[in-house]
């Protein structure tokens, strides 16, 4: 029969579609705002987020991870960078809320990946009752390996991002403090100048009036 | 509860296929499988993740992707009803600007959509791709909040590998090695364009440290020759005021 795998094909993947979820997301997060994601998530599966502040400020961020039923599984404060695993316990709208409420005139960027659940198999694999051969296997040692590679790609990423946009505001800021030092230096010596003289000059000045 | 109505659609579509496919196997052959992928692709949709807009706001999400890289995006827009106090799950009369612009700021792309939708690009230039949505507001519904479902995948997570197996013909090892290809193609040109961001870095490091070096040196020069300048003036200026 030729309809049976079609359909099982898709109601596999389907299934597998509604089970896991990955989505990676950069963001603009303007001054004292809040940004929120929903993510619904089934009872037992685990979920895994990561993020990552690229630009902005003191580049932190608070973080919160709500359950459905309100309770806070993961709280933090400030952070740079972090990342929480768990393990959905009821089947619901899991809320992820990202604040700058904190920063009044810091805009940031943000990156953050959301995992949830395990990862899509390929359709047809896993559905043979055969032992894998050897050629699979490592095929299917590779593929995960490359995934790592492919993890550690984006973490050098945006690490790099973040250092090389901090490199470009250092540069930027080299130059105009250059120049106002410059401008500063100039109008000390004029100044410095000028008073010394009106302590010597005869007329009646703000600096030797008896 | 959104998740179980899914799941019972999911079990009617099942059943319905089922039954459908026991009375008439020969009609299943000419079912397009096209539209199936189509309806799944929908339907996968409602299970991502979700925020809330308000009605005209602008919503942007930043791609940092090599050149040559496929971006899929998958949205879905409910609109909020405050009669129910829930969200409609398709709204007729809403649509969706989708706006793609690459690191020169040049348009990619840029459309009104449905409610729900499906868009792909591929980059040709290496760099930040800035994708922005908002909804063409009407005047009915302005000030209202939207829920949008949304979806990237970038490279090879965009690649549908059950669509490939179906036109391509592979075997589950074909499709294995298929996809080990396409990951090693990615992290190939991921590494290309790190190389140029690298270069990019390198280049505005040396710049700093150009500009730091001449800076102080040009400090110095100023303030000694401001040093020398104040000496000779306030000397010459003692000297007319016979001071010294």
């Amino acid at each position: 029969m030729f309809v049976t795998p079609v359909i099982f094909t898709i109601f596999a993947s389907l299934i597998n579609g509604i089970l896991s979820k990955s989505v990676e997301l950069t963001f603009e997060l303007p001054d004292s705002a809040v940004e929120c994601f929903y993510q619904e998530i089934e009872k037992n599966t685990s979920a895994a987020l990561e993020y990552q502040v690229i630009t902005g400020g003191q580049y932190d961020v608070d973080v919160k991870i709500e359950a459905p039923n309100k309770q806070i599984l993961y709280q933090q404060q400030k952070m740079q960078y972090d990342s929480h695993q768990f393990t959905a316990q009821q089947t619901g709208v899991y809320k992820v809320c990202f604040s700058n409420e904190f920063s009044t005139f810091s805009h940031k960027l943000v990156y953050m990946e959301f995992n949830v659940g395990p990862e899509k198999p390929l359709p047809g694999i896993g559905e043979h009752a055969t032992v894998l051969t050897q050629l699979e296997t490592s095929a299917e040692e590779i593929h995960s390996a490359l995934n790592r590679i492919i993890d550690h790609q984006t973490h050098h990423r945006l690490r790099e991002a973040q250092s090389r946009k901090r490199a470009e505001d250092l540069n930027e800021r080299v130059f105009w403090w250059s120049l106002g030092e410059t401008f500063a230096i100039m109008c000390v010596a004029l100044a410095q100048v000028m008073i010394l003289k009106n302590f010597f000059s005869d007329r009646p000045t703000l600096y030797n009036r008896k | 509860m959104k998740l179980r109505s899914c799941d019972c659609y999911c079990q009617l579509f099942f059943e319905s296929f089922r039954i459908f496919a026991e009375v008439s196997s020969k009609m299943m052959g000419l079912f397009k499988f096209s539209s199936i992928l189509a309806v799944f692709i929908l339907l996968d949709v409602a299970s991502a993740l979700y925020f809330h807009i308000a009605e005209g706001e602008r919503k942007c999400f930043i791609e940092e992707i090599p050149d040559d890289t496929t971006v899929i995006v998958n949205y879905k827009v409910e609109l909020y009803d405050p009669r129910s106090g829930g969200f409609m799950p398709s709204t007729p009369g809403i649509g969706m600007h989708v706006e793609v612009r690459d690191r020169d700021d040049k348009i990619v792309l840029s459309r009104v959509y449905s409610s729900e939708g499906m868009i792909s690009f591929t980059s040709t230039t290496p760099g930040e791709h800035v994708i922005c949505m908002y909804s063409n507001s009407t005047s009915w519904f302005s000030g209202s909040q939207l829920r949008v479902h949304l979806d990237i995948q970038v490279g090879e997570h965009a690649v549908d590998y059950a669509n490939v197996a179906q036109k391509d013909k592979l075997t589950e090892l074909q499709l294995r090695i298929r996809q080990l290809l396409d990951q090693v193609h990615q992290i190939t040109k991921e590494q290309s364009y790190q190389r140029h961001r690298e270069e990019r870095f390198r280049q505005t490091s040396e710049s700093t440290n150009q500009r730091v070096l001449w800076w102080s040196l040009l400090q110095t020069g100023v303030l000694v020759g401001i040093g020398y300048w104040q000496m000779r003036h306030l000397k010459s200026f003692f000297e007319a005021k016979k001071l010294v």
